[in-house]
């Protein structure tokens, strides 16, 4: 047997750690002050849950990144496990989405649809044109899509530079994005509430909107981490999942492109 | 590791102080073991539920509830907590967490921060749903929260949100759960363990966990949807402005019937160890076993509309979820039959996890009988929303999933507290709760057969007979999870320890190799299990 000290096996046995209770008792606040708010109008029991979850997530991540740095702990198998878990996480947000692509479709497919209108959009909508902001949003988010797989490029080759440019870039095209999208919403001439057209295109397009400003901030992080030389070309678990994330984000998108934007509106003319 | 833990031999079971061990633990034992008591104390406020509601129908007219509403939640409560509370902790969070990593040789699960914070977000679910009952009129929906019953025209007020968000913080922390349960299962498997040599609960385990991540999520939408129909306005499923309540329907079933294999499959698991163990034996069939649990979890994804035969589907979408149902029992065939086969010709000690073993495959068989005659839909328009859908379930799913964790409790109680459990006593408490709940649920199949509706606290006199033996069946099933906690309590204290493998030649799975009780850090010395055969 060797020495107690050792360890002979490559995995990372994590020391005792509140964070996660205490962002379970932030998510519980969370939800009762949404609910709170739904019922009675005031938001200081959600923000306050939300406070404790947000500094739960950073000091949680805060440990996670010491240990990554260590150069102990996330062996060449723990970051193997990390890439499935972050694949695994990807593939329960798309079944996320695809109950609202259902309801969707559901909705405006003429042999599925129970829709009381019988024609799609609905009677009154005048949904956004296709090939103005919603195409130029498309190119942006695509063009994102290259600028982060540049910075990639970059960390690969061990070029710290060239990958904070990269994601740089890639943050400001996010920003963009989601920027055109509020622009989007403000102008539109329809609102959450008003049927079922309504609906499904707020809740799809901003639940995809949330990952977006999910997705940018992961990526800033990794800017930020990039700057201080976190990342080697052979450990950048924190950079390879968030771009992960940036291309599913990317995807989701091009589906609501095609299904939402473009084949939804493709039954009505603009004057 | 730390520096105090280096200086004496029994570092590995040093553990943390009282607060750190048990809110902030990462240690896939203590984890497993808070699930097992938060599933008990769940047990016990859901098993009081379904008491008070067997009470009110032990006789027809009103008795206790003259308030209809709080007699629909507590239907709603009762199954909720059954599920998400008691049954899916104990399985999945309980004896996964404890057993995955001892059976595949790995020192702790693949994320041990996040494996703590799945147990705690549960314990927010649990206690937003406790709130949902409590505050205002209760959620009064079924579990299956349909609208337009669950909008905020006929449930106003706070309760039913509370439930939704009790849902979506139980299925975050099932999501989470999962991914965790599969990282640990396809990254940490001991030197030489292949996906082909995992026992067969790691197998039932695994493809749980993919169930969970695959159906939670379409939950997670679905309920998001209702969220904002309640208190923001939309309409998806609001027929007047172009929605549609049967896009629930499909939702809640896309996920719900999923469900219910995440419910049943882990029990599979453990019922495979225990027969081969007690009879001595191989599992008969292991790769056929395994898939077959495979199997039914691929189709279990594409049978969801035989919960909604009577929406109004034309007959070719009946047609096939009819056809796509019934085809589930060729893999639950193999399952029975190997079980059986394993049996056949074995050495087989009826020792009291075999008995539970045992009862489970015949509660499971009626079950799945009974699920046949359902699966037609011409046959389901007159039986849907009666005693007997709910006697199927009860046998197939609630009871059969309870039988389980009770089997993997005597069969890993051993193990777990280094305690015998009384014997006498622990084979007395298998046989009053194997009468009580066959006395209890056996009934409802007649009453349900001549037309006795669900969700109704009256009911007129012709059901007398069966509604009467029913709650006398839920009386001695209640003696019988009474005497259960008494046999925990007495194990707890039990004087009588038992070794490393309690159970003899039959267990041959990795948790055996440890001694019992199973001290703080395992297999930090990975076992070599080349060439080994399939450790099932």
């Amino acid at each position: 047997m060797s020495s107690a000290s050792e360890k002979t096996h490559p995995f990372h046995m994590v020391e005792p750690s509140k964070w996660p209770f205490v962002g379970a008792v932030g998510a519980f606040v969370m939800a009762c002050g949404g609910i709170y708010y739904m019922s009675e109008g005031s938001l200081v029991g959600f923000y306050a849950g939300l406070a404790i979850v947000l500094y739960t997530m950073f000091a949680w991540w805060k440990d996670v990144i010491k240990e990554a740095n260590g150069g102990v702990d996330h062996t060449e198998t723990v970051r193997h496990g990390l890439r499935i878990g972050m694949v695994l996480f990807i593939v329960s947000e798309v079944m996320f989405f695809f109950a609202f692509f259902w309801a969707y479709f559901g909705a405006s497919i003429p042999m599925l649809s129970r829709a009381t209108t019988g024609v799609w959009p609905p009677e009154g909508i005048v949904p956004l044109e296709t090939w103005d902001l919603p195409f130029l949003n498309t190119l942006i988010l695509l063009t994102s899509g290259a600028t982060v797989t540049y910075a990639h490029h970059a960390i690969q080759l061990g070029d710290h530079k060239k990958c904070a440019m990269g994601l740089l870039l890639t943050v400001i095209l996010g920003i963009i994005f989601t920027s055109t999208q509020a622009y989007e919403y403000a102008h539109a001439t329809f609102t959450f509430d008003q049927d079922i057209y309504t609906s499904t295109f707020y809740l799809a397009t901003g639940f995809h909107g949330f990952h977006v400003i999910v997705g940018t901030i992961f990526l800033a992080i990794c800017y930020f981490r990039t700057l201080k030389g976190h990342f080697t070309p052979e450990q950048h678990i924190g950079f390879e999942a968030a771009a992960w994330y940036w291309h599913f984000v990317d995807v989701v998108w091009l589906f609501l492109f095609c299904a939402v934007y473009w084949w939804g509106s493709a039954g009505f003319v603009h004057s | 590791m730390s520096n105090e833990a280096t200086a004496h031999d029994h570092h590995h079971d040093h553990k943390p102080p009282f607060f750190q061990r048990w809110f902030c633990s990462t240690n896939h034992k203590d984890i497993g073991t808070l699930y097992l008591a938060i599933s008990m104390v769940a047990a016990i406020i859901g098993g009081l539920m379904s008491w008070y509601i067997r009470l009110e129908l032990a006789e027809p007219g009103i008795q206790y509830i003259d308030d209809f509403q709080f007699y629909n939640v507590l239907v709603t409560a009762h199954g909720f907590i059954m599920v998400f509370f008691v049954v899916m902790p104990a399985l999945i969070g309980g004896f996964g967490n404890w057993f995955v990593p001892l059976m595949i040789g790995a020192p702790d699960m693949a994320f041990p921060r996040m494996n703590n914070i799945s147990f705690w977000l549960l314990v927010a679910g649990f206690i937003l749903l406790l709130l949902s009952a409590v505050i205002g009129d209760g959620p009064g929906t079924g579990w299956t929260v349909y609208p337009p019953l669950s909008d905020s025209n006929f449930h106003p007020g706070p309760s039913v949100d509370f439930g939704i968000l009790s849902l979506h913080v139980a299925g975050a922390s099932s999501i989470l759960g999962a991914i965790n349960l599969i990282v640990t299962i396809f990254n940490m498997r001991a030197p030489g363990m292949t996906i082909h040599r995992m026992p067969l609960f790691v197998w039932a385990i695994l493809i749980t966990a993919f169930l969970l991540l695959l159906a939670l999520p379409v939950l997670a939408g679905a309920l998001t949807m209702l969220l904002t129909d309640r208190n923001f306005g939309t309409h998806f499923f609001d027929p007047g402005a172009g929605g549609d309540p049967v896009l629930w329907q499909h939702l809640f079933w896309f996920f719900g019937h999923p469900e219910v294999y995440i419910i049943i499959i882990p029990a599979f698991g453990i019922i495979s160890q225990v027969i081969s163990t007690f009879s001595q034996k191989p599992v008969f069939g292991y790769l056929g076993m395994a898939y077959a649990m495979s199997a039914i979890g691929v189709v279990g994804f594409v049978v969801w509309a035989h919960h909604m035969f009577t929406v109004g589907f034309d007959v070719d979408t009946r047609a096939y979820f009819t056809v796509a149902t019934m085809v589930i029992a060729v893999p639950t065939g193999v399952k029975i039959f190997s079980w059986l086969a394993t049996m056949w010709g074995g050495s087989i000690k009826m020792e009291v996890p075999m008995l539970y073993a045992l009862a489970f495959i015949f509660l499971f068989v009626v079950g799945g009988v009974t699920g046949i005659t359902l699966a037609n839909a011409s046959a389901d328009l007159v039986f849907h929303d009666t005693y007997f859908v709910v006697a199927h379930f009860h046998y197939v799913m609630a009871i059969a999933a309870i039988l389980g964790m009770f089997c993997g409790f005597f069969y890993w109680i051993g193990k777990m507290s280094g305690k015998q459990y009384p014997r006498g006593l622990a084979k007395l408490q298998f046989w009053v709760f194997f009468i009580g709940v066959n006395v209890l649920f056996f009934p409802q199949h007649f009453s349900g057969l001549a037309g006795m509706p669900r969700r109704i606290p009256d009911y007129p006199d012709p059901y007398v007979a069966w509604n009467y033996i029913s709650s006398v069946g839920a009386l001695i099933t209640a003696v019988g999870t009474l005497l259960f906690f008494v046999v925990l309590w007495m194990t707890l204290r039990s004087k009588e320890t038992v070794g490393a493998n309690q159970w003899g030649v039959g267990a041959t799975t990795l948790e055996w190799t440890v001694e019992s009780p199973a001290p703080f850090h395992t297999h930090e010395e990975l076992p070599d299990m080349t060439g080994k055969a399939p450790a099932e």
